[in-house]
């Protein structure tokens, strides 16, 4: 009797759950279908055109990677350098960190992308638009996991250090060997995370002439008028670049918090 | 009230301190202060080789910090520690120097630290946690770092336990891992602060043996616990400490079953009672 109560509230909320995704995955066709419907009825689908395009459109999607990979690269590294400069017990140290930090989280990183390009030539720095595009975002995004290596340096519990000194580690020693590994480990999906966002800031670049996907959607579509479809295609592929990146980022996350090497639990 | 602190370990029955061994461990007038409060009040401890000292008290009464102060985890405020020889005087004014952080360091290589809460390192297995400290401060070579580990690792009990991390091992095996790992740099003296309080009842046996066991081949402990049974059959002597004074030290059967001081007698009735 009550064991049959027990299966019905199960089946129950089994069918509820059901219930709820059916809705739930209709109403996503319904707006694909609806915006589907909206470019037809605007747009001729020109088939010639797109087959034309797409090609040369598709191209800047390994521009667009690699302008993502290689910036979120050097910016771990300004990061780990402005992490240890916050956290050091430097005041010099410090104060530069910090600076850096402000100025680039306080500033539009579109307006460091041309202030690299447009401005630093009057002072005879001179830096084609690729390179531009890297160090600007570098940079700025560098800025922002600073706070991020920062805050999981702190994160690591202070027993951890008090272990490590009253095992006789120096400072150096205990932060190296005990501090950075769990650091890593704590801030490696923000790292992901930053990437994902990264893949769609580097369209910014596109402002300086490097032709990365975006750059390359806008000159195909704008000699004739045809943006809305170009533009359309480089959505999609942004779309789907952040939804592939992320289902790894996702993973990732979910191999650093658990298993062997969780941080571990009091009891 | 002027208290004697040092009790010779020749009036201490069944000790296995040898009669006339200079002291091990001596702490003198430790001072602590935390902002304006005033935790510690000079306190003194003398502590002979091969000794077992525990330290009880009420919560808040100033145990752990003391306990800390002895490896300046905690730097007192004033006072001296002087354990196996070197010796380190408080000097809380000036930024410590690369000089003063070595002694500091070599402090801490005669005193062993196991902590309530283990502090295993997560991304370390079992036998990373024993041989980081070997290898990377005493520049041991890692094949002999290992065997060492190993040895300790036996002793603890856990051998089998040698690759698994510290996540998945019970409360008792990480306290016994912790012990371990403290063992390995071979310190004169280990200090305990409540090794068992953060263990399920069923868990505290396995590690309070481990210690017994310690206890018995003639290592000098400190211990701060409210095991009251571990105080009584292990402790060659106890110090009872309320609001930051040692106001009680003798032998177990004194301290224990025929306290003198009303703060001790008052603690011990709560404690039977609860
Ligand atoms: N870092 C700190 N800053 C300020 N006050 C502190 C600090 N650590 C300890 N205290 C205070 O010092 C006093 C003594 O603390 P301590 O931890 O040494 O007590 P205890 O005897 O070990 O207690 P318990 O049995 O609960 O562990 C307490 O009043 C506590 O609040
Ligand atoms: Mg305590």
């Amino acid at each position: 009797m009550n064991q049959q109560l027990a299966t019905d509230i199960m089946d129950a909320r089994r069918q509820r759950g059901r219930v709820w995704r059916t809705q739930f995955m209709v109403m996503w066709g319904v707006i694909v279908a609806a915006l589907l419907a909206f470019i037809l009825v605007t747009i001729r689908l020109d088939s010639d055109f797109i087959q034309k395009w797409l090609p040369f459109i598709l191209t800047g999607v390994p521009v667009t990677i690699f302008v993502a990979l290689i910036s979120i690269f050097f910016a771990s590294i300004l990061a780990t350098l402005g992490a240890l400069g916050r956290v050091s017990r430097s005041p010099y140290l410090n104060a530069i960190a910090s600076f850096y930090v402000s100025f680039f989280r306080g500033t539009p990183l579109l307006l460091q992308i041309l202030f690299i390009y447009l401005a630093l030539p009057q002072a005879g720095i001179v830096l084609p638009a690729l390179p531009t595009g890297i160090v600007a975002l570098s940079l700025n995004y560098g800025a922002y996991l600073t706070e991020i290596f920062r805050s999981g340096i702190e994160a690591v519990p202070h027993g951890q250090t008090e272990a490590a000194q009253s095992l006789g580690m120096s400072d150096r020693t205990t932060f190296r060997r005990i501090i950075v590994p769990q650091a890593f480990r704590i801030v490696t999906p923000a790292i992901g995370n930053d990437f994902v966002a990264m893949l769609k800031d580097s369209s910014l670049v596109s402002v300086v002439g490097v032709q990365e996907l975006l750059w390359r959607a806008q000159a195909a579509g704008r000699p004739t008028f045809q943006s809305m479809q170009t533009l359309l295609v480089a959505a999609l592929v942004y779309w789907i670049l952040t939804i592939v990146f992320s289902f790894f980022q996702n993973r990732l996350e979910r191999k650093m918090a658990t298993g062997d090497r969780t941080p571990e639990r009091s009891r | 009230m002027t208290l004697q602190h040092v009790v010779h370990p020749a009036e201490i029955p069944g000790s296995l301190v040898a009669p006339g061994a200079p002291p091990i461990l001596q702490a003198t007038a430790i001072e602590k202060y935390f902002g304006t409060a005033r935790v510690l009040r000079g306190c003194s401890m003398t502590v002979f080789p091969g000794e077992t000292v525990t330290i009880l008290g009420r919560s808040g009464s100033g145990k752990s910090t003391f306990l800390r102060c002895l490896n300046f985890l905690e730097e007192p405020s004033a006072g001296v520690v002087e354990i196996s020889g070197v010796r380190v005087e408080a000097d809380p004014l000036r930024p410590r120097h690369e000089k003063a952080s070595a002694r500091i360091r070599q402090l801490r290589l005669h005193a062993g630290m196991v902590f309530q809460e283990f502090n295993l390192f997560p991304h370390l297995s079992v036998l990373g946690n024993l041989i980081e400290a070997p290898i990377h401060v005493k520049r041991l070579p890692r094949k002999e770092a290992i065997e060492l580990a190993e040895g300790f690792l036996a002793k603890v009990g856990l051998s089998e336990k040698r690759d698994e991390y510290p996540s998945r091992l019970s409360g008792g095996q990480r306290q016994r891992v912790a012990i371990a790992r403290a063992l390995t740099m071979e310190p004169e003296v280990l200090l305990f602060d409540e090794p068992t309080s953060a263990l399920d009842p069923s868990l505290v046996g396995e590690v309070l043996k481990v210690m017994e066991s310690l206890a018995h081949e003639g290592r000098t402990m400190i211990v701060v616990t409210h095991e009251m049974a571990f105080a009584r059959e292990a402790a060659d002597r106890v110090y009872f400490m309320s609001d930051g004074e040692f106001v009680e030290i003798g032998p177990p059967q004194n301290v224990i079953s025929d306290p003198q001081d009303e703060r001790t007698q008052d603690f011990l009735a709560r404690f039977l009672r609860a």
